[in-house]
Formats: C-alpha cells, structure tokens, sequence
C-alpha cells in the first residue's frame, strides 16, 4: 500500500510537472509592409522533385529574401529549368529578372535528401554560385536559410541574416516564456518558462548563451543560460535588484545594473559572477548599457540631465571614463543597442506620446525616426545592421516587427496567442 | 488538501532547483508576498497592540498605503506628504514594524528603465520616511518596474493607478 500510494505521488507528481512546464506552443505569421526603392528582380524556380519533400525549400528561400525588402519575385511559371545548361536567359530577361534561382532535389536510398542548387546572372549569362549539399528532413528549413543567405550575400555583398536566430518573451497568460526561434519566427522553442516575468534577454556573442532578468526569486536576478543544454546559472544577485545584462564583445564580461549601492548604476562583472566593478558613478539612474564592438566604451540610459537621454562612456581598468551626451531632440531617448560595425546605435525616442524606433549616427549626430506605431520598445540591430527587430503593440498585445536600417521595408510577426515583448536578435551562425 | 499541495509544492521546488546549478550567490532578499503567514509569526504585529489596530482603520491615515506620482516623475507630490510622514512616525514609535515599499510605472516604456524610475519611487519614500525618524534597516524598497501592473489598460487612468509606491506592512 505504502509502494502503490508513492507510485501514484510520483506519478501526480510528473503529471503535475508535465502541466507545469508543458511548451507554449504557438505559431507565427508574417506580414510585409513596403519595399527598399531598389529592388532586385530575381526569379526562384521550384527545384526539382521538390513537391515530394515534407517541407518545399524554394517558398522559405523566398520568403526571406522578400522579408529583407531588397528582393521583388518575378514569376517563374511555365518555366522549369534545373540545371544551368537548361536555362534560356533570354525568356528570364523577357520576364524582367536580374537573377535566377534553380535547383534539384533527391531523396537518398537511405532518407538523407541531395539538394543542388545554382545561382544564375541573366544579364550576364553566367553561373554566380552553387551549393551541393545532403541533408535531413529536418534540417530543410535549415538549408533554405543558407541558400537565401547565399543568394542575399552574392547579390548584395551583405551577409544574410536568415540563418541567425532571435529570443523574445512570451507572456500566455500568468506564464512567462523565454524563446528561442529562427530569425523567421519559426522552429519556437522555449528555454525556460516561469509564473514571474522574464525581461531583458542578451545574446552572448558567440551565440551560445542567453543572459536575462527574471523575477522568480520575487526580485531582479539576473541568470545566463547555454542554449544547447539548458544550464543555467546565476550572475548577479546582490542585495537589491540586479538587471540589464551586456555582454562583452569578447563573452568574458556581462555589464549589469545593480542597485546595491544605491541608484540603479552599472557594473562589470565576469561571466562566472566573479570581479565586480563599478562603471559608472551618477547621482540618478543609469541603466540598458550596450558595449560598442569594440568593448572600449559603453552607451546607455541615463536621467543624470534631468530626463532619460543616451550617454556615451569609455571603459578602462582602472576608472570609469567622463559620459558624454550622445541624444539631444525630445526629453525620453532610452534603450540604446549599438551597431554591430559601431557607427550608429539604435533606440526608443518618444515625441507626441509616441515611442518610435529611432538610429543615430555616431559621428555626424544625425538622428532619423524609422517607425510611426505607438508603443515601440527594445530595438536591436540585425547581426548584418540591415534590420532592427523591434517590439511594438496592436490592440494592447505585444507583437514582433522588424524595420529595415533605412524604414523603408516593415516586416511584422504576429501570434495566434500570447503576448511578446524583448526581442533580441542574436549573432550569425557561423560565429557558433 | 491545502498540506498535499504544499507537499507537491515543495517537491515541485526541489525537483526544479535539483535541475539547476548552485546558484553563486544566495537569495538575499526575503519575500513578502509569498508568505505572509510565516512573517507574521515573527513580527510584532500579529500580537496586535493597541496602536496596530490603526494600520487597518479605515479613519486613520495609516490605513492609506499608495503614494501616486506624475508621468516620468519620482517625486513624492505635496498630497501625499502626510500620508509618508504618518507612516514614517509609525515606523519611529513601532521598532518592530517594518515595511516593503513597492514602487511601479505604467507601461508605456522601456521595461529596464521603468525598472530604475520604480526603485526612484520606492527610494523617494524611503528617503522621506528615514528623514522623518524611520530607522533605514525598517525599510526595504524593491521595484516592480511595470511587470506588475494593479490595473491592466491601456488608458490614462489605468497608467495613473500603475504609477504607485505601495506601503506593505510585514506581517499583516
């Protein structure tokens, strides 16, 4: 009897952590607003055989590149070509397209898919580039973002973002989830889900950790977690509250916001919880710090002027450096993230009751407003700096929404339930 | 009932903390809201004297716990001087009573900066309260930023309610 009732506790037990921790499940759709006022005309042919395979790759390759803004789809139909020596340039130069994507697909005697795909220059009548390469099933989605960031970078000499990855908030209820998904917002996957809030995600450089804020210690604590295995560890948790993690460009240091000695100011501290060591020294808040790609300064919020404006400041050994103002126009400019080639940074900038994404150019000054929503919050650059995901809100729910570098193209990713909020774009796959 | 679920509670927070790695720093912070009851034991209000019957009467200003600000303002406002100080000569002639002060922003934002203006909040009435006599180790002010919103609109009254310092008594 003793045996059977502590079956049936553990067996409560896991039926209670399954309900506990089952996944949001959620799915996402993206919508398009705009266009770059160049775009490139290209052409994408479905590969080969390519209506047998589970998940068809030529409509993921299209969908990213016309995600960017910079690509316009000419229509493919009527014309099949596979291979290079099929291609007619001159019916594809009739249709308008600069480029051409061709391709074949073959599934292996042992379920392992050949996938052949080329890169074609209709004016030119030349191939451009090629990708031969054998995969999984599930590993489809996967190769499509490769061949759209071959096809991005071969014909905009920028490296393609698609294969990257983004994390987010997903509030469902009391629930709040950390997520993990591709750059298109498919493939979710949360990391860890609490009943207290989750804010303020960071990627470490290398992709391979995610520091964040949660409150399920009932105060700011501040955590890093590695994707791959799920550990996760505490950074700071000192007498106060502890948030808005940074990493270092070289993923060795975090700077985080502490209110152990009083206002909220920003510290250093190694990524194991080691070596703190004080930043800055304001008589306000000082706060969302993001480090230049160099890791020789900082930007960040600070009220020391009276209201929230972005600082600049130089990080040495020994002291901290003098911040110098780095926003002028309107009395509430916060969130900064710099670029990834530190020229510019972006961030929240209100006016008329607006928060609207803004960047600003380091040297010249030059601010430009990207966005008219009304609620937008915590930018950050795309790992290319070509887009800048963003959160913003309709009908009072969080949603994700991407603005190109120039505001010309708008991407928008909704879900069917739940709430998002602080997204962060991660590194490019390759730095992994 | 209420024991089995605290049972499976406990397990439920062993199994999760037996997933994790030690933490490198402690949980320094007691929580109030999570358990109220076991903080009652140990405080001087759960006795109940005389004078702790006025931190519930409804005629008595000590019964008014919410101090309300401007937008982007941390500044404890002139109407609310009387409430902070009533509370803080509480605190001076009860030195076994002791507060949590909450402080909150409405949503509109950045969430890491309402965090800060939140903790300002909280510190403008601290720093009143301590002036006024309140020992400093009586107060504890935490911020809550806007992750806690008391009224979930999106209007200007619900953002007037949300932008708030709440008096949390331990032990009531």
């Amino acid at each position: 009897m003793l045996i059977c009732s502590r079956h049936f506790s553990h067996w409560l037990f896991f039926l209670l952590v399954w309900w506990l921790c089952k996944p949001l499940n959620a799915a996402l759709d993206i919508e398009i607003f705009g266009g770059g006022a160049t775009q490139i005309p290209i052409a994408i042919a479905p590969f080969a055989a390519e209506s047998r395979l589970p998940q068809s790759i030529t409509s993921i390759v299209a969908a990213d590149l016309q995600r960017s803004g910079l690509f316009r789809m000419v229509d493919s139909a009527g014309l099949a070509p596979h291979n290079p020596v099929d291609v007619v340039y001159a019916d594809w130069a009739n249709r308008g397209a600069g480029a051409l994507v061709i391709g074949e697909t073959n599934v292996l005697p042992d379920g392992q898919i050949e996938i052949r795909f080329y890169l074609m220059d209709v004016a030119k009548r030349i191939q451009l580039t090629s990708l031969i390469t054998t995969v999984s099933t599930a590993q489809l989605r996967a190769v499509a973002h490769r061949i759209a960031d071959i096809v991005f970078e071969a014909l905009t000499g920028n490296k393609g973002v698609f294969s990257s990855r983004i994390a987010y908030v997903m509030k469902q209820g009391e629930n709040y989830a950390l997520q993990v998904a591709d750059a298109d917002g498919f493939n979710a996957q949360s990391m860890i889900e609490y009943p207290e809030p989750i804010i303020s995600p960071a990627w470490s450089p290398d992709g391979s950790k995610i520091a964040y804020v949660s409150f399920a210690n009932k105060k700011p604590v501040v955590y890093v977690q590695t994707v791959a295995t799920g550990e996760r560890r505490i950074v700071a948790n000192f007498k106060g509250s502890n948030s808005a993690p940074a990493w270092s460009p070289d993923g060795e240091k975090l700077a985080v916001v502490l209110t152990t000695q009083g206002n909220s100011q920003i510290f250093l501290i190694n990524a194991d919880g080691g070596g703190l060591q004080r930043l800055t020294r304001s008589a306000g808040i000082d706060t969302e710090p993001s480090f230049s790609p160099d890791g020789r300064s900082i930007i960040f919020t600070s009220d020391r002027g009276g209201s929230p404006q972005i600082y600049r400041m130089a990080i040495t050994e020994t002291a901290s450096g003098v911040a110098e103002r780095l926003t002028f126009e309107g009395n509430y400019n916060v969130s900064p993230d710099y670029s990834r080639d530190g020229k510019s940074f972006t961030f929240i900038h209100r006016h008329n009751n607006q928060f609207n994404v803004a960047v600003q150019d380091i040297a010249t000054r030059q601010m430009q407003i990207l966005t008219k929503s009304q609620f937008d919050e915590s930018p950050s650059f795309a790992p290319n700096d070509m887009m800048i995901l963003y959160a913003t809100e309709i009908g009072g729910r969080g949603i994700l929404s991407a603005v190109s570098r120039d505001g010309q193209t708008r991407q928008q990713l909704t879900i069917q339930i739940g709430d998002i909020r602080e997204p962060v774009w991660g590194p490019l796959p390759g730095l992994q | 009932m209420k024991k089995i679920c605290s049972v499976f509670m406990i397990c439920l927070l062993s199994a999760c903390a037996s997933q994790e790695t030690q933490p490198t720093a402690e949980v320094v912070e007691r929580s109030i809201g999570a358990d109220e009851g076991a903080a009652a034991e140990g405080s001087g209000l759960a006795t109940g004297g005389p004078t702790f019957h006025a931190l519930q009467d409804p005629d008595s200003i000590l019964s008014q716990r919410s101090v309300y600000y401007d937008y982007d303002s941390y500044t404890v406002k002139n109407e609310y001087r009387e409430l902070v100080l009533a509370h803080a000569r509480f605190l001076r002639d009860n030195p076994n009573a002791d507060v949590l002060l909450q402080g909150n922003t409405d949503e509109r934002g950045s969430r890491e900066y309402n965090l800060a203006l939140g903790q300002r909040r909280a510190d403008s009435v601290k720093n009143m309260m301590t002036l006024a006599g309140a020992r400093d180790a009586q107060i504890e002010s935490v911020s809550l930023g806007e992750e806690k919103p008391r009224t979930t609109g999106h209007d200007e009254s619900s953002w007037a309610e949300n932008r708030r310092t709440d008096i949390l008594y331990h032990g009531e």
